[in-house]
């Protein structure tokens, strides 16, 4: 069993590992000549107004909670596609259940107008 | 036993992110010749030959350059953002099939890091880490183009993973399994005798979702919205400089490359060439066709997303969710109930 996720393990080590030598590279190798201008915000040359912790739409919120609800309900999909031919006709009944009322919250959510952005 | 396994691991990841790496610096380079090809230019043609070194010139020019950290910007964050964008397009790779098993100093090696009976889940889970990367530089920089990339962004990439998601379940339906080695397997069988099984025939619908999905998952156009110059200069990147914002460049085509991958193995067929096991080759030399087979499709999906990125325009913001919530998602759903009703009558 480990034998199998070792070396994913080791491949997230690497990708990390690589990453943090880079940027530590990059400190190392680049010049250091900090000035007032350049460590101000960009903001197209202007004069930077105010600062970006702010309020922002409720719609990318709403697209956060939409996403849990519809990912878990995928989720539980994989394991019923596994084994869906030995799940037969019993198992694509209740799945098809499951996936209408999942359409009805989409149809819901969708009239509700939480899918519109203008 | 424990020591070996570890060794080969290690040879394989090594081989694989170099591969990975040295990919990437022809991908751009060639991503620009094709840009200025389309475009009617000449695009870069003076560092070595052909312009071969151009990215190489571009990353050590990178790696010189100063890191500047904005003083309002929160640092720690702003320094791991890179990190994490870059580790998990890299570690993603682990468990692509790259070809079927080879023999070499009379041990039989599999052409894959990790064989793991959840591949798929690993991927899908491994990717959505991807959008922390992108948020958090979008928020620890505290720049209000910034803000608003990693906020477009990561509604975006939520939105096509489920898509994505969903576009799977019809393949996983078909090859009853997880395990991307099985799944590949599953293709090299023929249908009527003559047609592959590739699952891009067997799951049509499928397919183009996920091609669609992949492409907003890579940011590439017509879905790059989270870097769209003209409204938010660089996007969530705009604050970094440096290899850390040249780290958010590799990740993105590191992304791109493994994205390509996923799709050969899931519906192209991976590793296997047609016909091939007909020819009578030696054990040995049908693993290395294998292996070019795989990189052949691999670079040819690669070539449709910069053909596709300089032809077609940018999509509005309200037209993308609109695309996958309203389009893409029912599509998926209603793919998943066909396959079934399909599977049912035929078994």
């Amino acid at each position: 069993m480990l034998e199998h996720y070792l070396p994913i393990f080791m491949m997230i080590l690497g990708g990390v590992l690589f990453g943090i030598v880079m940027v530590k590279l990059n400190e190392w190798l680049g010049p250091r000549r900090p000035t007032e201008e350049k460590l101000t915000t960009y903001e197209s040359g202007m004069e930077p107004v105010r600062t970006a912790r702010e309020r922002f739409s409720v719609k990318f919120y709403m697209v956060a909670v939409l996403f849990i609800l519809f990912d878990i309900e995928v989720v539980f999909m994989y394991p019923w596609a596994v084994a869906f031919r030995e799940l037969g006709i019993i198992g694509f009944v209740s799945m098809t259940v499951f996936i209408l009322i999942l359409l009805i919250g989409l149809f819901y959510v969708w009239r509700k107008g939480a899918l519109e952005w203008d | 036993m424990a020591t070996e396994i570890v060794l080969i691991s290690l040879l394989k990841i090594l081989v694989v992110v170099l591969t990975i790496l040295t990919c990437v610096v022809f991908l751009v380079y060639i991503e620009r010749r094709v840009s200025a090809f389309v475009q009617n230019r000449v695009g870069p043609n003076r560092t070595g030959p052909y312009g071969l070194l151009q990215t190489v010139a571009d990353v050590v020019k990178l790696l010189m350059k100063e890191d500047i950290v904005p003083r309002n910007a929160y640092k720690a964050i702003h320094d791991l953002a890179p990190i994490i964008s870059i580790g998990v397009a890299l570690s993603t790779f682990a468990v692509i099939p790259i070809g079927d098993t080879i023999e070499l100093f009379g041990r039989q090696i599999k052409l894959i890091i990790a064989d793991v009976n959840v591949g798929i889940l690993y991927i899908l889970a491994i990717t959505s880490l991807g959008v922390y990367g992108i948020t958090l530089a979008g928020w620890s920089s505290n720049n209000k183009y910034s803000l608003l990339g990693g906020l477009r962004s990561s509604a975006q990439l939520i939105s096509y993973e489920l898509s994505m998601g969903l576009s799977i379940v019809g393949v996983l339906m078909v090859s009853g399994t997880l395990q991307l080695d099985k799944i590949v397997q599953h293709q090299t069988t023929y249908l009527f005798g003559w047609l592959p099984a590739w699952n891009m025939f067997l799951q049509p619908i499928g397919f183009i979702t996920f091609v669609t999905a992949a492409f907003a998952e890579t940011n590439r156009l017509p879905f790059d919205l989270p870097e769209a110059e003209p409204e938010l200069v660089g996007g969530y990147h705009t604050e970094y400089t440096g290899l850390k914002f040249g780290l958010f460049f590799l990740a993105e085509y590191a992304n791109m490359i493994t994205a390509s991958a996923v799709i050969t193995t899931l519906f192209l067929g991976g590793w296997h060439l047609p016909y091939v096991e007909y020819v009578g080759l030696s054990s040995f030399i049908l693993s290395l066709v294998y292996v070019g087979t795989f990189c052949v499709k691999v670079a040819a999906v690669m070539m449709f997303f910069i053909i596709i990125r300089w032809t077609l325009p940018r999509f509005r913001y309200d037209q993308l969710m609109n695309l996958g919530w309203k389009l893409m998602l029912p599509i998926t759903i209603i793919n998943v109930l066909l396959t079934g009703i399909v599977l049912l009558i035929l078994h």
